[in-house]
């Protein structure tokens, strides 16, 4: 089998959730795969992160280059194209970088890519048999991957379980970035605006989705977090029309929230948007469609148009005070 | 500043749901509700908007079937000035690469300066943009959330990263950028609009016209293959509350109040 190697994604000296999950998942391609890590990056930051790697991995490929101190996806491929072999099985985050590097990547090795990958079934002949889902997580496939000149596969932030054994003892190689000349240059990191409340330390959310339909329509959600005493969260959806800031925003590109108990109304429940639930909280969830992914995650569930559930539960909350 | 914007045609999730077919090879497509990828509706407003601050022309090209034209039209109504619809029987079956490689022949057929594509379509991949800039060789953004637009030969461009963070970047053109949603506020396309552009000519390229072989799309050139669509064995879920509304509000208000979600 072709040679594996995982893209560690790291920020200030340490390494991302995924760097350990990564190995699970090339475990589930083959069993005995040993796989190769690569950090990219610059200085003692990049330094600390090929150690603490080399803990997980038997060989860390360590590509230490100024251009590269900030993840600029078109350096950062140029970089990984001067390096890795092209037939190679490069497993790597489907995250905002992942998705940003990869498909170019594969592109420029002439690897087959396959992005977003939530589990692996093995391999078939040539091809690695993965799992994938489509419109937004309503239906799931199978999905075949030729690997015979390579391939790139993205997985899932989350899904896969982080490989805690620590025993690799692995050597830090490092390597040359080569020409990584880029027409794109990055500049900074603009942070988001902080809100007047502060949802990622609410003890109870009522958090709207899409199925509030209409701007006007917020007043009853509102009025529910008033009779509970909870504060109001929303999905993405919400925050792209405007109707609500995006400080109130739960999700991957929103905040993460850690409240005790999470109202979900009507709400798909991507992953992206429970990615920023977190801390187990207690989820009920009201949806009108039965089908919704949020039904998979919530503890409880109610199948009902918010429209017309929520102003009922509101009424029902304050005669009962 | 001439602009081509890729679409596509898509079932819209938020009206339908979406069933697997009785053989598993498919989706359920009879009384889909379809409309224009949300992705690729922001990334056409944005394009006009630009054009209306700096002039020159939008276009909007899709990879498709006959039905894909009304897409077209739904954004040329919006203010797109041309569309282009690439329709072949050889392109059926292309994996990412391959419809990468057949917008690839479609833009070289015209001349860009700046190139969008929604960050993501009705299958999630989010790899066609990224693809198509590097067959390209152009310089490449993923989900942007901001373009500025006022130097001649560079763009200044926000991409949305985790947390809400937004990254700057510099990014000269040509260049591709894959567009987020809430980039803008996408105006909205009345029946009148739509009429409006019903004649309007739309040039269909195939295969042939783009000069691309089986080698290079469709099934047999797809390094990637859609085995089937299931829906997975799930787990127990969540405790469905039964009985009238009133009962449902009752039982919840229990539940809740026994969890602290009621102070």
């Amino acid at each position: 089998m072709a040679q594996f190697f995982a893209y560690i994604v790291h920020k200030k000296g340490v390494a991302d959730d995924s760097a350990l999950e990564l190995i699970s998942a090339a475990k589930k391609i083959d069993s005995s795969a040993s796989v190769t890590a690569i950090v990219t990056g610059s200085g003692a930051d990049l330094d600390k992160v090929a150690n603490e790697v080399a803990a997980s991995y038997p060989e860390v490929w360590k590509i230490d280059n100024e251009a590269l101190a900030y993840p600029n996806a078109e350096v950062v491929r140029k970089a990984l194209l001067n390096n890795l072999p092209a037939d190679c099985i490069l497993l790597a985050p489907h995250d905002t970088l992942g998705m940003d590097l990869f498909p170019g990547l594969s592109i420029k090795l002439d690897s087959a890519f396959v992005s977003d990958v939530v589990d692996i079934e093995g391999v078939e002949g040539a091809a690695i048999k993965l799992i994938r889902q489509e419109f937004s997580g309503q239906v799931s496939t199978h999905v075949s991957c030729d690997m015979t000149n390579g391939s790139i596969i993205t997985l899932r932030p989350g899904v896969f379980q982080a490989d805690e054994s620590k025993s690799a003892g692995g050597s830090v190689v490092d390597k040359d970035a080569g020409d990584v000349s880029a027409k794109r240059k990055y500049l900074e990191v603009v942070a988001a605006e902080v809100g007047d409340v502060d949802i990622t330390k609410s003890d109870i959310l009522v958090s709207v989705g899409r199925g509030i339909e209409d701007q006007d329509n917020l007043e009853i959600i509102h009025e529910l977090a008033e009779a509970m005493g909870a504060d109001v969260a929303c999905s993405r959806p919400i925050v792209d029309a405007k109707w609500l800031e995006k400080s109130r925003q739960v999700g991957t590109s929103g905040l993460t929230v850690k409240p005790k108990v999470y109202l979900a109304l009507g709400i798909s429940g991507s992953f992206q948007h429970m990615g920023g639930v977190k801390g187990n909280p207690f989820i009920v969830a009201v949806n009108k469609n039965p089908k919704a992914p949020i039904f998979q995650v919530a503890d409880v569930g109610i199948e009902e148009d918010i429209l017309e559930f929520v102003p009922e539960l509101t009424e029902a909350i304050n005669e009962a005070k | 500043m001439e602009i081509l914007v890729c679409v596509k045609r898509v079932p819209d999730t938020s009206e339908n749901e979406i069933e697997v077919d009785s053989d598993g090879k498919d989706i359920e497509r009879d009384d889909l509700v379809y409309s224009v990828n949300e992705w690729d509706n922001y990334a056409v407003e944005e394009a006009i908007q630009i054009k209306d601050k700096v002039g020159g022309s939008v276009t909007v090209v899709t990879v498709g079937d006959q039905e894909s034209e009304e897409v077209l039209r739904r954004e040329m109504a919006m203010g797109a000035d041309n569309g282009i619809l690439l329709e072949d029987d050889a392109f059926e079956g292309s994996d990412g690469k391959g419809v990468a490689t057949i917008l690839k022949a479609a833009v070289e057929k015209g001349k860009y300066d700046l190139i969008l594509t929604g960050a993501q379509a009705d299958d999630g991949a989010a790899q066609i943009g990224g693809m198509l800039a590097a067959l390209l060789d152009l310089p490449y953004a993923s989900l942007v959330n901001s373009i500025d637009v006022s130097d001649e030969k560079k763009l200044k461009v926000g991409r949305e990263i985790e947390g809400g963070n937004q990254e700057m970047n510099e990014i000269e053109m040509p260049c591709v950028l894959s567009i987020q949603t809430g980039i803008n506020e996408p105006r909205y396309v009345g029946i009148r609009g739509i009429r409006k552009v019903a004649s309007v000519e739309i040039p269909t390229y195939g295969a042939s016209d783009l000069g691309l072989g089986s080698d290079a799309v469709g099934e047999g050139a797809a390094k990637v293959k859609r085995l089937d669509y299931f829906v997975p064995e799930l787990g127990e879920g969540a405790e469905m509350l039964e009985g009238s509304t009133e009962e449902k509000v009752a039982k919840l208000i229990e539940l809740l109040k026994a969890k602290g979600g009621i102070k």
